[in-house]
């Protein structure tokens, strides 16, 4: 019963919710109507962005408030997070992905290196930035990008 | 003059016809001709059978036809029931082996034909269509018929023996292909002489002391036997009955004899022949002795409790289909047989409606059993006809290149499974209605028994559901894993004509079982006698009367109202969408890398895993990892030989001690036997002195 | 046991009852517009609920974890995004993938239609006998798991293994509670056993009463994939049990699926609350008690769910390979239930 006494002691940690973004909600999202399953790309980051996503996740920002849900398969997705530069082994799955992702879909790319190589511009295996593999509907700047900077981006696409 | 006998003189007549004329016309009428003459034989079969189930008694004595007993027949509702079964299953499989055994089969010869596995059948001018092939075949669906007439001992076992033969005949029908077929004929070949002989050895027990060899005989003097006697007449007798049934622990010949009989004969022999397993049982316990105390049923309870899990459990694990299918007649009699083993348990206390609504519970499953498992061994032979494969592991994909059959072969796994619009679930139900109901007779046996055989029935049902999404699922959904399961095509129409036929029965069954209520209640009131209880007869309908048992189910509305929800679900969220969206194709998710090869899908083997897994302790796999490292190294692996087996461990456990016993006896025994003529004097000589001694001493 | 004898011929046994076969208190069907307007609402509140109630069951795992949680509508929003998205055939699936989500939605709609969710005074009560119920809903699984099978893929065959694994595991346990419950009421006919038990409260309180509901209780916690046997929410392919039979569908099939997974849900524990809390459950035709029925019913379930997602909280999801041994466990219970039912009735008079 350890459990149950922190649950009480601990109570509510999730912020109170920020005002709602500048930009408003993206037209192409406008038909998902406050829902949208997400589906996490890692094309060859870091990892630091994925450690900022697992936090816009956690019970502190919350993503899921705000309706969006990570999910397994891009069938069930609406949304793919994209993350790091596109390494040229990447490149093809994550054509792939998007693909298998029915319509509506959209492309958030999240990082600097998703937007523009980052750090990685040139490299050797670097195939390019996200945007030259699939179309890109959304980005998020930073390196890594704070959570509230990735879940302002969520709440764009879900619009709540 | 009533319509029976001239119906069973026609059976007879065209069973004869069939086998002369499969001598006598030359082979390319053969096979046509054959099969029309047998199919009017289960025509005229099921006349029969459906005119005794309204009521119609005959009976009939030849005292010169057979010698030493002469030849009794009786047909009563009870033998009608199961005539009826078997001749609509004999004209069903008689179109569908007119297709099966015609010309050659549409496969182009595989080069790695000759990998291990499961063989390829050659139907063809050889196999089923050879001369003697097509002659024992009328004769054998004529004694299928005829089994259940029989009104004397000496008939009974005379036709029970034609029946046997016909089929090791048939069994045997491709035995120059396959040497597997012939290893199968020796265990089937064995197995039912042993049955033969236990069954001799009751029936001798019981006329000597009956004091008579008809069944009418048998049946007065039934009550002047001693309980000793009758229990090990009982005993003899059942233990052959459920042999044929395939019931544990004599099942063994039937996993190996189905697979490799022509498919055809499987459907026969799993379609009809078992039933008669059931119908001797009920027969004998029932009618000839007239009940019994309750530990023969508790008996036959076990026995049959034991089969529904034991068999289901080797049908979840089989990578053959056709042993799959066969194995799941092992569960299905066995369920039969705690139907069976309930309502000798209830009469035994006393308590004779309980007892025909288990009864009927029985009977209702053997004619269900009946229609699916034909229909799924004409399936099953219709996809080792195309493909030459019963390896499921090979197959696959097939529902896209035989449509036809795989419908089919759905149609009777939903039957298998146990579940809603499928037939076999509407006898499940009664069956679990009758244990359910079963508690308020009185006893702690039955307190005791009665749950345990729900929890099996309802194991048994739950495992046949994993078999059957097996069997169909990797089977016939998903790609072929092999090309020659690739290159499959659709069965020859007359093939899908017989198994539609089936598939029509299978439907009646499923939707309206009350079609065959009257008959059935006919079926059981000759076996129980007329049922206590008050059980008025009037207006064809049989009365049982059980307090506080109100239970209705209606499969015709079940269906109804699935379809309408089904097309409401499917049709609901098109018309509630306002934008309509194209459905689109699009290829597997691959998780981004190629795309998925069908090596990578799940196999009949890695499905049943889990569950072999959890069954462990009873299934007992044998398994052997072989690793051989570089030369170098110890820590480099070159090579890894994995390989499992279930084996059937009935088999291994109960059988391999005896038959090494036998053997070492045999053995032995050969040291007796030196040749020497003295030696041979002497042991007459000791013979004859002990015989001598033991007749003095008044034994 | 009650001195009460009917005549059912098999015959009227097999097909749809005919005329003259009484049936035992509360199945005789009498209802009119009320008995017709409660089977309606009984199928929408379980088709409009389910997501409602699997809302709310986020919504409590959301607050015990410290969360605000995204509301108890959102799995309506997400369902009415998925009917709004294009459909997908992947290439090389036939018709089992194509109409395993409707026949999953259908069995659980006859289902919610028959059992006594509000009223056990219907037009079809009659014929709303426990052990087709679970049939259905067996079907349900069944024609999911050859819609996994149907697609070829691993993660499919895996899914569709492991389902029916633990449905084959489920059955016996399922099947024995039945048993237990319906020794009491004479028959396996639900609302019978519902009103019998709403008459005599006693029951319910008897150890095979109890024994009974827990054995239920683990068996719908293993149909519905809920934890510790399966985890619904799960992201990693090869934890997963019922997710990975679904992971081909989109669009409005993949709203289908889901929806099915959350009706079942709700119809589950809605049997659950009918056989072992009847209370407040309509057993006569009138407007005002299908209406108390009708929030009775969704305190209950709510309650119910409440518990669930607490000790979802509270759990982890067990080994694939030690499920077997608490369905054992569960199966052990239901046998005591059949047991005490027995013995504590005073041995079958």
């Amino acid at each position: 019963m350890g459990l149950l006494r922190k649950i009480r002691a601990t109570g509510r940690v999730a912020e109170p919710a920020p005002p709602r973004p500048e930009g408003g909600v993206l037209e192409k999202a406008r038909e998902l109507g406050g829902s949208a399953q997400v589906r996490c790309v890692d094309a060859g980051s870091c990892n630091g962005c994925e450690i900022e996503i697992a936090a816009a996740f956690n019970p502190l920002h919350d993503a899921e408030r705000y309706g969006a849900r990570i999910v397994a398969s891009p069938r069930h997705a609406d949304v793919a997070l994209v993350t790091g530069p596109v390494t040229r082994n990447m490149a093809e799955p994550l054509r792939r992905t998007v693909a298998a992702m029915a319509e509506p879909r959209l492309v958030v790319a999240v990082g600097d290196c998703a937007i523009d190589c980052g750090e990685f511009a040139g490299g050797h295996g670097v195939e390019g930035a996200v945007a030259d593999v699939v179309p890109v509907d959304l980005t998020v700047p930073g390196c890594p990008p704070e959570p509230e900077a990735i879940v302002a981006a969520l709440r764009r696409v879900t619009g709540r | 003059m009533s319509a029976i006998p001239v119906a069973l003189a026609t059976a007879t007549g065209l069973g004869g016809a069939g086998a002369l004329a499969a001598l006598v016309v030359p082979h390319r009428a053969r096979v046509p001709l054959v099969g029309a003459l047998t199919a009017g034989v289960g025509a005229a079969g099921a006349a029969v059978g459906v005119t005794a189930l309204t009521g119609t008694h005959w009976s009939a004595e030849f005292p010169n036809v057979l010698p030493l007993g002469g030849t009794y027949l009786a047909v009563d509702a009870l033998a009608g029931w199961f005539m009826t079964i078997a001749g609509a299953v004999v004209t069903a499989v008689a179109v569908y082996g007119v297709g099966y055994a015609a010309g050659r089969p549409a496969r182009r010869p595989a080069p790695e034909c000759r990998a291990p596995g499961p063989g390829v059948p050659g139907p063809g001018v050889r196999g089923l269509g050879s001369r003697g092939a097509q002659a024992v075949l009328p004769l054998f669906a004529l004694s299928l018929l005829l089994v259940p007439v029989a009104a004397s001992v000496s008939t009974f076992l005379a036709l029970w023996e034609a029946m046997a033969l016909g089929s090791l005949l048939l069994v045997l029908a491709d035995h120059r292909e396959r040497p597997a077929v012939r290893r199968a004929g020796v265990w089937y070949a064995v197995m039912t002489h042993l049955g033969l002989v236990l069954l001799l050895t009751g029936f001798a027990l019981f006329a000597a002391d009956a004091g008579g060899e008809t069944f009418a005989a048998l049946r007065a003097g039934a009550h002047t036997l001693s309980p000793g006697v009758r229990g090990l007449v009982f005993v003899l007798v059942a233990l052959a009955f459920t042999s044929k049934a395939g019931a544990v622990p004599l099942h063994t010949w039937l996993p190996r004899a189905y697979p490799e009989a022509p498919d055809p004969v499987s459907a026969l022999m799993s379609a009809t022949m078992v039933n008669l397993g059931v119908y001797g049982l009920v027969r004998t316990g029932f009618d000839l002795l007239g009940g019994g105390t309750a530990w023969w049923w508790l008996g036959v309870l076990a026995l049959g409790g034991l089969s529904a899990v034991y068999g289901v459990l080797q049908a979840a694990m089989a990578s053959d289909l056709k042993r799959l299918v066969a194995y799941s007649s092992s569960e299905n009699m066995g369920l039969v047989l705690i139907g069976v083993g309930a309502s000798g348990l209830f009469a035994a206390h006393g308590d004779r409606p309980q007892a025909a609504l288990a009864l009927a519970a029985a009977l209702l499953h053997v004619v269900n059993h009946s229609a699916f498992k034909a229909l799924l061994f004409c399936a099953a032979g219709s996809v080792v006809r195309a493909t030459g494969l019963r390896d499921l592991d090979r197959l696959g994909g097939l529902r896209a290149r035989m449509p036809w059959t795989a419908g089919l072969f759905a149609l009777g796994a939903l039957g298998a499974v146990a579940l809603p619009p499928g037939n076999g679930f509407v006898s499940e139900w009664l069956l679990l209605q009758s244990l359910i109901h079963g508690l308020r007779v009185p006893g702690v046996a039955v307190a005791v028994v009665l749950p345990l055989s729900v929890a099996l029935v309802a194991l048994s049902a739950g495992i046949a559901a994993a078999a059957f999404v097996k069997a169909l699922g990797v089977g016939f959904f998903a790609r072929p894993r092999d090309e020659r399961a690739a290159a499959a095509r659709e069965a020859p129409p007359l093939m899908l004509v017989g198994a539609g036929l089936l598939a029509v029965g299978v439907v009646a069954l499923a939707v309206a079982p009350g079609l065959f209520a009257d008959g059935l209640g006919r079926a059981v009131s000759a076996a129980t006698g007329p049922t206590g209880g008050g059980a008025p007869r009037g207006g064809g309908e049989l009365g049982v009367r059980l307090a506080d048992v109100s239970a209705r189910m209606s499969p015709l509305w079940v269906v109804a109202a699935l379809t309408a929800a089904t097309l409401l679900a499917a049709g609901l969220p098109r018309l509630l969408a306002r934008r309509r969206r194209r459905r689109v194709h699009a290829r597997l998710w691959d998780c981004g890398g190629g795309a998925p090869t069908p090596r990578m899908a799940y196999t009949a083997t890695s499905f049943a895993e889990p569950l072999q897994r959890v069954f462990d302790d009873v299934l007992a796999p044998e398994q052997d990892v072989d690793i051989t490292p570089v030369r170098e190294s110890a820590y480099l692996v070159d090579r890894v030989r994995f390989q499992r087996s279930v084996p059937d461990r009935i088999e291994h456990r109960l059988y391999e001690p005896v038959l090494r016993g036998l053997d070492r006896a045999g053995r032995a025994a050969r040291r007796l036997a030196n040749g020497s003529v003295h030696l041979y004097l002497g042991y007459g000589f000791a013979g004859l002195v002990v015989l001598l001694l033991a007749l003095t001493t008044g034994w | 046991m009650e001195a009460m004898s009917t005549s059912v011929p098999i015959g009227t046994a097999l097909t749809a009852g005919t005329a003259g076969t009484a049936g035992t208190a509360g199945t005789a069907g009498t209802a009119g517009a009320v008995g017709y307007a409660a089977v309606a609402a009984q199928i929408l509140v379980v088709v409009a609920g389910a997501p409602l109630l699997t809302g709310w069951m986020r919504q409590v795992r959301a607050r015990l974890e410290g969360r605000a949680g995204a509301g108890v509508l959102q799995p309506w929003r997400d369902t009415r995004k998925l009917l709004r998205k294009e459909s997908i055939t992947p290439v090389g699936t036939g018709p089992a993938f194509r109409a395993a989500p409707a026949l999953l939605v259908a069995t659980t709609v006859v289902a919610a239609a028959l059992v006594p969710l509000l009223s056990t005074d219907t037009p079809v009560s009659s014929h709303a006998d426990l052990i087709v119920v679970v049939a259905l809903i067996a079907l349900g699984t069944f024609a999911l798991a050859l819609a996994g099978l149907d697609t070829g893929t691993a993660f499919g065959g895996m899914g569709a293994s492991r389902e029916m694994t633990i449905a084959a595991l489920v059955e016996p346990t399922i099947l024995l509670s039945v048993f237990a419950l319906s020794i009491p009421a004479g028959t396996t006919n639900i609302p019978a056993i519902v009103s019998g038990a709403a008459h005599e409260p006693a029951r319910l309180a008897s150890p095979a009463g109890l024994l009974a509901a827990a054995a239920l209780a683990v068996a719908v916690i293993a149909e519905t994939g809920r934890i510790p046997v399966d985890n619904p929410s799960t992201h990693l392919e090869l934890t997963m049990i019922h997710e990975a039979m679904t992971l081909e569908y989109a669009g409005p099939d993949l709203a289908l699926v889901e929806l099915g997974a959350q009706m079942r849900l709700t119809l589950l524990l809605g049997l659950l609350s009918s056989l072992f809390a009847p209370w407040a459950i309509a057993t006569s035709g009138s407007w005002a008690a299908l209406a108390i029925a009708l929030v009775a019913f969704a305190a209950k379930v709510c309650v119910l769910a409440a518990v669930l997602a607490a000790a979802e909280v509270l759990w982890a999801k067990v080994r694939l390979f030690r499920v077997p041994e608490l369905l054992a466990g569960s199966f052990l219970l239901a046998l005591l239930a059949v047991a005490a039912s027995y013995f504590l009735n005073g041995a079958g008079s």
